[in-house]
Order: C-alpha cells, then structure tokens, then sequence
C-alpha cells in the first residue's frame, strides 16, 4: 500500500464543534502548564534525575487521544507525561511520580520515565529508545489474539526510528496483521541530533513500505488534523487491515532533558515555531474566529487549568516519600523472594 | 506578589553552578518562556528561562558569581504596581520556605562535593618527581582517546553524540575539531547495528572506540560484545583479532531510577575474551583507557558518571599508560583488606579514613581491571590482615565480591579470621523515590560497620 503526505489542513473544517475546540484546547493547555510546572520543580531540587518535557508536541497526544476508543491502549518512551494526561490519568498522580513520592503511579519507584496505569490502559513509560515499538506490537497481537476490538498507540521519535527492532516489528504486525498504530513523534531532533544526520531518508511515514505498511505525514501542530489522521488508522487496523504508520511532523520547544544546552538549533528556529506553528495558539485563534469562545472565557479556563496543575504540584510536595519497606516490594509477584537481602 | 527566582537544579547532578550572565535587567519584563540567565553547570552552559510572568524587581546575585548554590535566591519578580522597593529586603521569605521539602529535596549527589584528595600511591612506572597535574576523570579520558588517536590513525571514534555535541557527557569535548567527522563519527539511535558495525571495522583492521551513552544501552548490542568481539580469536583458530574498545558511563547516576541505573561489571568480567577496565582515579582512567585502546583483544571499559568531574593528580608524562592484571593498593594497612573498584573505592576510602580514627588500620585495594584480575595483591593482603571486606555498586548475585571470596577461600583459608563479607548493591531494581535510592546503593557506612565486624569491634 502507498505512503501518502497528507496536506496539512489548517484552518480547521467548519464542523468542528464549539464543544470539541474547546475540549482540545483544555487538553492542550493542561500539558503545557503541567510542564511548565514540572521544569519548574525540577529547578527546585524537587524532581530529579532525567526529566524530559512535552512542551510544543500537545497536540499529537490530544488529537489522537480524541481518535481513540474506551479499552484501546497506549505506550510510548519517556517523554510520556503529555500521553498520561491526554489519556486520562489524574496530574497529581503523574506530578507525585515525577516527585518520587507514595501518592505517585508507581508508588514513586519508577520515577518520569516509568509510569503506567492499568485503568487508563497506559504501559509505560520505557527509558529504552526503540523499546516500546516490539511491546507495543505485541499489545496488539494480545488484542487481537483476544479478538477484543482494540488499537494500540505505539508512539515514538525520529531518533527511536532508527533502532532495528522497529523494523523487525513492522514485518511481524505487517506478517500478522495486528491491529497496532506506529506514531512517529518526528520533533526533528534525537538529542542534538537531526534527522538529516541521522537519517539515509527524511520520509520516516514511507518506511513501511517495504513490508506493506501504509503510511502519512500529518502536520502534527494541528490538533484536527491529528484526529483526522487518527480516525483513518484506527478505522484502518478496526477494519483487520493490519498496522499504519503516523509520521507526526511536530517540534520539542524545551531541551531534550533539563541538562540538554541545545546548542544544536539556534534561538530564533525555536522562535519561529512557537510563533508561527503552535498548535495551542492556532486553537486558540479557532474559537476566537469562529466566536466560539470569548477571550474572557478563555482566561477563566486558562485559571481553571492552572488551578488544576498547582493542586497536582501542591499534591506531589505533600505526599510522603515511599515507606522504607517498599525498597522490597514489587519485584515478584508474591514478593516471598529468595533475594540476598530479603 | 513579588516572587523569588531560585537558582535552578539543571542537571541530575547539579548542586551548585556559576551565574554566568544575566540576559535581563531591573525593570525589565519578562514572561514565562523568556531566557532570563545563562548558568554555567559542570557539563554546559545552560539557558534560564523565566517560568513565571512579571518584572524584574531586583537582581540579587550579580553575574559572574560563582558557587551559586541550587535553590538560592537569584533574583526578585514583582508584578505591576509593586515597587523593587516594598522588597528592599529581599529573601524575605528564606528560600524554600513555602515548600518544606525542599530542604530535604533529593538533590544531593553520592560524591561529596570536595573529596577528600587521596595521596596516590607513586606508581613504579612513574618516575621520581614528575610533575602531577589535578585533572578531572572526563579530561582524562579524553586525553588518552587524544593521545592515542595521534599516534594510530587507525583509532576512531563512534556513538551517540560524540561529534558535534561533543559528547552527551562531554567526554569527547574538541576531539571532533582535531580529529575531523572521518575519526569522530555521530551515529543514530542503533546500538545493535554501530556496535556490530564496529566489531567488523575491527575485524577489518582499524581499532575503534564505541561509546555507549551509559551502559545500559550496551544490552542492545550486547550480543556483539560477547557473541563476535569477544569470541572471534577463538572462533578463527587465532588467526584473526578484534581489537576495540567499548566504554561508556556504568552504574547508578542520581535519581536516574531502574533502567537506566546498573552496573555491569560482573556480567562482563564473566566473559572469556573480554578485557574489563574500571578505573577509578583521573589517573587510571588515563593510563588504563591508554592500555585499552592498544590491546589486540575486545575491551570493555566502565566509567562511572558521578566520577566524571571529579579530580585526581594525574602525571604529567608523553606516554602513560597503566597495565591490566595490576591492582593499586591505594592505602597499606594491617587490619582488614577492603577490596573494591570503580566508584566503590569512593566507599571504601572514606570508610578505611574513618576506621583509622577508631584505631583500625585498614589495607584498601583497587582491583582497576576485573579481567584479567590481580589475584595475588588480594591474596597476599589477606594473608597480611586476615580479614577482607569487597565493595561494589552491582547486585549481590554472582558478584566480583563473590568470586573473590571464592579465590581468598581455596588460596587462603587457613589465614581468614572472620568470614570474608561482600557490600553490594541491594538486590532490588533501582528506585527512583529518593529515599529508596539511598538505601538501595552500597554506603560508607554499610562498609564501616562491616569492618568492625570482622575485626569484632
Ligand atoms: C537504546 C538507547 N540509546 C540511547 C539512549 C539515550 N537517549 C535517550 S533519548 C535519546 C534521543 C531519542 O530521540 P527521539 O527518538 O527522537 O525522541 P525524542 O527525545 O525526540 O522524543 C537518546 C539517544 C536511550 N535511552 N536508549
Ligand atoms: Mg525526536
């Protein structure tokens, strides 16, 4: 099947209800502050070790979230902590993980990068770039081997797009026809590296052509888009067609980590995306045209989230450290180990 | 209400950075977003970004000051209509104040700021009164890739970011301008496939460095450290070498949580055909990474971030090198034999300081390369101090502490009077929760408390 580039489609459609905007433009918004916050923790010696922020990508996660259905799944790497939000999971929950205290997702033992959530059908969270691609396939071969009628979300960047395991995951979900969705976060960089330097071909969404993959690039600043693009690929692997391949075109405006001085792109190609690509301001500018919203009532939902991400920060500070005992939990299933030092 | 902008925590290991710059000035207005300040970390220059909205009310801690320690306050935001004046005393509220936290705030790294500078022992191969120059573990590394890329244009370099960004921990730092994109080669994100391609080139007749960002991405490509580089002489009857050097950062960083958080030094020192180097001091990163880069055979060579900045005498000569096989006994004692390696010996030297205060005088001894291993100065100190502790950071499951107690009990039993004690890691996956890394690593303590045991104190 051929790779196509879909045209990116700003402005948005007319049908798009007041409803759906404003909803994307909430989601969107509660990464961004969360992030913010997060950065802003870290700073404080409150969050530690690798901390990787979302900020400039929200709409990928939101617009494919609205794509999805109740009992899909979803993983990706450690930059996860847009994908926990839009799918659902409780920011104080995602803030005291990021804070390493009990009231954390994984009891603060996992940390940014390790977080997962069985009710909201999140696994993980993967420090290991490239990892979550054969997971996340084989999610989808337990769907289907279960027959349940679920997609699986497999989100990853354009640095992860080099790993050989991606591709041995594409012969297999291609072999089997699982119902599973590749999401390339293309953000342009894999640390300091581009995509040029790192890269034989600039087309990440035509690499399944080789094992019969169907694939698009979608201009992943734009939230409708995204979805638009997301409904064809579930609708594609509902239908027992097999895998898809969604290369989002999209732009980290932080640094790979906190430590990252990001010397590798200047100042004003950063500038310049966050001025003329940003998918929050071109929601924003969505309902303000289309009379949607008024300004005022945007500001009140700008109040509504940061209230909700100073709640979680205020959360993730006051949740007790993990009780020391919990050093021995969680390894086995029974936990009665034959450990050294149990 | 006026805000304080703390000094921020850039890295997992920052605890204090210099305020380079200030990219605003009193009055100024600023939104979230802005670059306010470029701060000096030990790895980079970092830009500062405002996370709130407001004016620059007053700048507290002028540029240039170094030392500035993280969570201090920097500068003051007010918001329209205040006045810099209502907060001519600044800090009013003493930092961290409104987030009682903070000051127990995970930040703290496991090398205490300023190691206490251990003598090191002259090393028979350097020559009385040669000039010793302080030189961190990362300028050293890069020395001896330096050096050796000089003399043996066969020497490359491959990995993650070791060109243009010079090296995700900047062991790299200016050997891409010396040496060219030829000999400094940035790879993508594919370990299985460099690591392979590697060992061919060194099949092939060249010498390559690989790095692996930290060793825990190595596990992509472990199969071509063990399964070809470390197996083809064998496999070819001797007739053909593989002479290549994978390093990389090894073990726990800080807060960096369960994958990315091990040390692997057993697992490599288990391999027939495999060198394995862990140095510890400035020095012996140096003269052993030297020794690595010759060597006709694989060598697996484990850095440990934490020991990166940190500083050590290092000789100053043309060509220093230091040979496998050769421990450093880095303390003489009479009491116990504490036996460690890599970041290990940082345990085991502040605990030998701190036993000496209590009147037990422990022999500290650094293995430096795992294989080959140097049997004999453990074997001969034990049967001088009858008593032996070894630390080290992996899990306590078939540890090189393990081994080693086997070895000290076929070859010394008769002189053990207490049970030789192994300090290990603790046999759980790395927490990320602060507390729980604390107790998960081996301590300083762990290793004096085990010293007064065997010596029944
Ligand atoms: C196997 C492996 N190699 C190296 C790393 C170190 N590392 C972490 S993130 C990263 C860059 C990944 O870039 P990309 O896939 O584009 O994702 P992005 O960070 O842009 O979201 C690297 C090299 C790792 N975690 N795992
Ligand atoms: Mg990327």
């Amino acid at each position: 099947m051929a790779a196509r580039k879909s045209a990116p489609k700003k402005p948005a459609k007319s049908n798009t209800s007041k409803e759906e905007l404003l909803n994307h433009y909430r989601e969107m918004l509660l990464i961004r502050r969360f992030e913010e916050k997060a950065g802003q923790l870290y700073g404080m010696g409150l969050i530690g070790g690798f901390c990787h922020l979302y900020i400039g990508q929200e709409a990928v996660v939101v617009g494919l979230e609205a794509a999805a259905k109740e009992g899909d799944k979803r993983l990706t790497s450690y930059r996860d902590h847009g994908h926990m939000l839009a799918c659902g999971m409780d920011p104080k929950g995602v803030m005291a993980e990021l804070t390493g205290r009990e009231g954390g997702y994984s009891k603060g033992k996992g940390g940014s990068m390790h977080m997962f959530s069985t009710e909201k059908h999140f696994y993980g969270g993967h420090g290991i770039v490239g990892a979550q691609v054969p997971i996340g396939t084989g999610l989808a071969f337990a769907d289907k081997y279960l027959d349940n009628g679920g997609v699986t979300f497999t989100y990853f960047g354009d640095g992860a797009a080099n790993q050989g395991q991606v591709y041995e995951s594409f012969n297999m979900a291609s072999l089997w026809q699982l119902p599973v969705i590749y999401v390339v976060e293309n953000n342009q960089y894999a640390m300091g590296t581009s995509l040029q330097r790192s890269s034989s071909t600039p087309d990440i969404y035509t690499r399944g052509e080789a094992f019969g993959i169907p694939g698009e690039a979608v201009d992943g600043m734009d939230v409708l888009a995204v979805k638009e693009a997301g409904l064809r690929a579930t609708e594609h692997c509902r239908s027992g067609n097999g895998p898809y391949i969604l290369e989002m075109k999209t732009y980290r405006y932080r640094g790979h980590s906190m430590s990252d001085p990001a010397k590798y792109r200047t100042r004003e190609e950063v500038q310049k995306i966050r001025e003329e690509r940003d998918a929050i301001e071109h929601v924003r500018e969505l309902i303000l045209q289309g009379k949607h919203a008024s300004e005022d009532e945007l500001k009140s939902i700008d109040k509504e989230i940061k209230g909700i991400v100073n709640d979680a920060a205020e959360f993730s500070k006051n949740s007790p450290e993990p009780a020391l005992e919990e050093l021995w939990t969680d390894i086995y299933a029974d936990d009665t180990r034959l450990g050294v030092h149990a | 209400m006026a805000t304080e902008v703390l000094m921020p925590a850039l890295s997992p290991t920052m605890e204090e950075g210099t305020l380079a710059k200030w990219l605003v000035k009193e009055g100024d207005e600023v939104a979230s977003g802005d670059i306010i300040a470029e701060i000096e970390t030990d790895k980079a220059t970092m830009e500062f970004e405002a996370v709130d909205e407001g004016i620059i009310g007053k700048i507290l801690v002028e540029e240039g000051t170094e030392g500035v320690k993280v969570n201090t306050p920097i500068a003051v935001l007010i918001e329209e209509g205040e006045s810099a004046d209502d907060i001519a005393t600044p800090a009013a509220t003493q930092p961290g104040a409104d987030m009682p936290e903070a000051a127990e705030a995970p930040v703290e790294t496991k090398v205490a700021a300023k190691p206490a500078a251990p003598v090191i022992p002259a090393e028979p191969e350097v020559p009385e009164g040669t000039e010793m120059r302080s030189t961190t573990v990362r300028e050293a590394l890069r020395d001896a890739m330096a050096e050796e890329m000089r003399a043996d244009d066969t020497v490359f370099l491959m990995g993650e970011e070791v060109a243009e960004y010079q090296g995700a921990y900047k062991i790299s730092q200016g050997l891409l301008d010396e040496f060219g994109a030829k000999r400094v080669i940035d790879t993508p994100i594919t370990e299985h496939g460099f690591t392979g391609l590697a060992t061919g080139a060194a099949m092939g007749g060249l010498k390559p460095i690989v790095e692996f960002m930290t060793f825990n991405f190595a596990m992509q490509a472990i199969d071509h450290i063990i399964n070809t580089a470390a197996k083809t002489r064998y496999m070819s009857g001797g007739q053909m070498s593989c002479p290549i050097v994978f390093r990389g950062a090894n073990g726990a960083a800080a807060r960096v949580a369960a994958q990315h958080s091990q040390d692997y030094a057993a697992w490599y020192a288990q391999i027939p055909g495999l060198h394995v180097a862990m140095p510890y001091s400035a020095a012996d990163a140096k003269g052993l990474l030297k020794t690595a880069i010759r060597d006709e055979n694989p060598v697996v060579f484990l850095e440990n971030e934490l020991l990166y900045g940190q500083s050590f005498d290092v000789p100053v000569m043309d060509d220093y090198t230091v040979p496998f096989g050769k421990a450093r006994i880095w303390r003489e004692g009479t009491d116990v034999t504490i036996v460690s390696f890599g970041i290990g010996m940082k345990y085991a030297l502040e605990a030998a300081d701190a036993l000496a205060e209590d009147g037990i005088s422990a022999e500290v001894i650094d293995l430096r390369t795992l294989r080959p291993l140097d049997y004999d100065t453990v074997i001969n100190s034990v049967m001088k101090t009858n008593r032996c502790i070894t630390v080290e950071e992996g899990w306590p499951v078939a540890s090189i502490g393990n081994h080693l107690s086997a070895q000290i009990m076929e070859r010394a039993f008769d002189y053990l009077d207490a049970p030789v004690i192994n300090l290990t890691g603790k046999d759980v996956p790395m927490p990320y929760a602060a507390n729980l890394e604390k107790l998960a690593l081996v301590t300083t303590k762990e290793v004096i408390d085990a010293a007064k045991a065997v010596t029944y104190r």
